[in-house]
């Protein structure tokens, strides 16, 4: 994934304005690129063209359904590793190696290696939390949610 | 709340993402020998009941320029976290704001924001805000940068079960 800055003119108002209203959803209609355009003043081939170069650019890394595990059953937690650093990149490996690690980053803190389990049955959680600690032979603290305060971030238009 | 093995088809066909044509419904439906008309009531139906939490981008705070990222944790009196955790996940350059367990003793803190800025200085300006909203209910607090992302995908799904 991109992790550099754009160029401050990768993208135009438009891009920026599609990208907050996405943020907020998207219609579930015949033609939904064409009524975002509507709204945005442009039309449904310029939408397309606009997300497909935002992809291909990394301006945004994912378009589509967000899934929420924990109404169908599954679960979420955060999870964090304090990992030796000649270890890291080995531990790195084994630990994204699980398909059901959704994303992974380093941080600077004697808790390193931030990571979030995402699996489809609460007791997946644990199985592969235990999974990694057997495979590591370093704990795996588990951080799963109490309460959520939903969310919104916009980028300057 | 359950999904049968059609519901779980379509989220497995588009949790890479929704196809960019005119008609994505439509296209997915095709790959999946269904109508449209289906594919659009039952995602509809998955909204409703909380499946799906929305149909969205993800933007890439990185290339959007919001390089300096942290996540903030705070250890807040549990009488009154849930009240101000809210307040915290209101602000707009918070984009992930929960209340978790704490870790005792390494780990006193139970409440977690994301800060985004495009500076370090001006995520430690967003941090200096929330010190301010939480005031005395707050006992420590420490922020958490990150220097890799090591891996970042959606959630996927197993196939069958």
């Amino acid at each position: 994934m991109r992790r550099k800055p754009l160029a401050p003119d990768a993208l135009d108002d438009i891009d920026r304005q599609l990208i907050n209203q996405l943020q907020d959803g998207f219609p579930l209609s015949n033609r939904p690129f064409a009524e975002v355009g509507e709204a945005l003043g442009t039309d449904e081939d310029d939408v397309l063209k606009r997300l497909a170069n935002l992809r291909e650019i990394g301006a945004i890394t994912r378009f589509g359904p967000f899934i929420d595990a924990a109404a169908m059953g599954g679960a979420f937690c955060l999870c964090a590793m304090a990992v030796p650093e000649e270890r890291f990149e080995t531990v790195m490996t084994l630990v994204n190696a699980h398909k059901e690690v959704a994303h992974n980053y380093e941080r600077v803190h004697h808790l390193n290696m931030w990571f979030v389990l995402a699996c489809d049955q609460p007791s997946g959680i644990d199985e592969v939390a235990d999974r990694i600690e057997a495979e590591t032979d370093i704990e795996v603290k588990r951080f799963p949610k109490l309460k959520e305060f939903f969310i919104g971030f916009k980028v300057s238009a | 709340m359950t999904i049968d093995t059609i519901d779980r088809k379509i989220l497995t066909a588009t949790q890479g993402g929704l196809p960019l044509t005119a008609q994505p419904y439509a296209e997915v439906a095709g790959w999946l020998g269904l109508e449209e008309a289906e594919v659009v009531s039952r995602i509809q139906t998955m909204i409703d009941s909380g499946v799906i939490r929305r149909i969205a981008v993800a933007p890439n705070h990185y290339a959007l320029g919001m390089v300096a990222n942290g996540m903030s944790v705070w250890d807040v009196d549990d009488a009154v976290s849930e009240e101000l955790g809210a307040q915290v996940g209101a602000l707009d350059f918070v984009s992930h704001c929960y209340l978790r367990p704490r870790a005792l003793p390494e780990w006193p803190y139970n409440l977690f924001a994301m800060l985004h800025g495009s500076t370090r200085d001006e995520v430690e300006a967003h941090r200096a805000e929330v010190i301010a909203i939480l005031g005395d209910a707050c006992r420590s607090n420490d922020i958490l940068y990150s220097t890799r992302i090591l891996k970042k995908t959606g959630m996927r799904l197993t196939k069958g079960r």
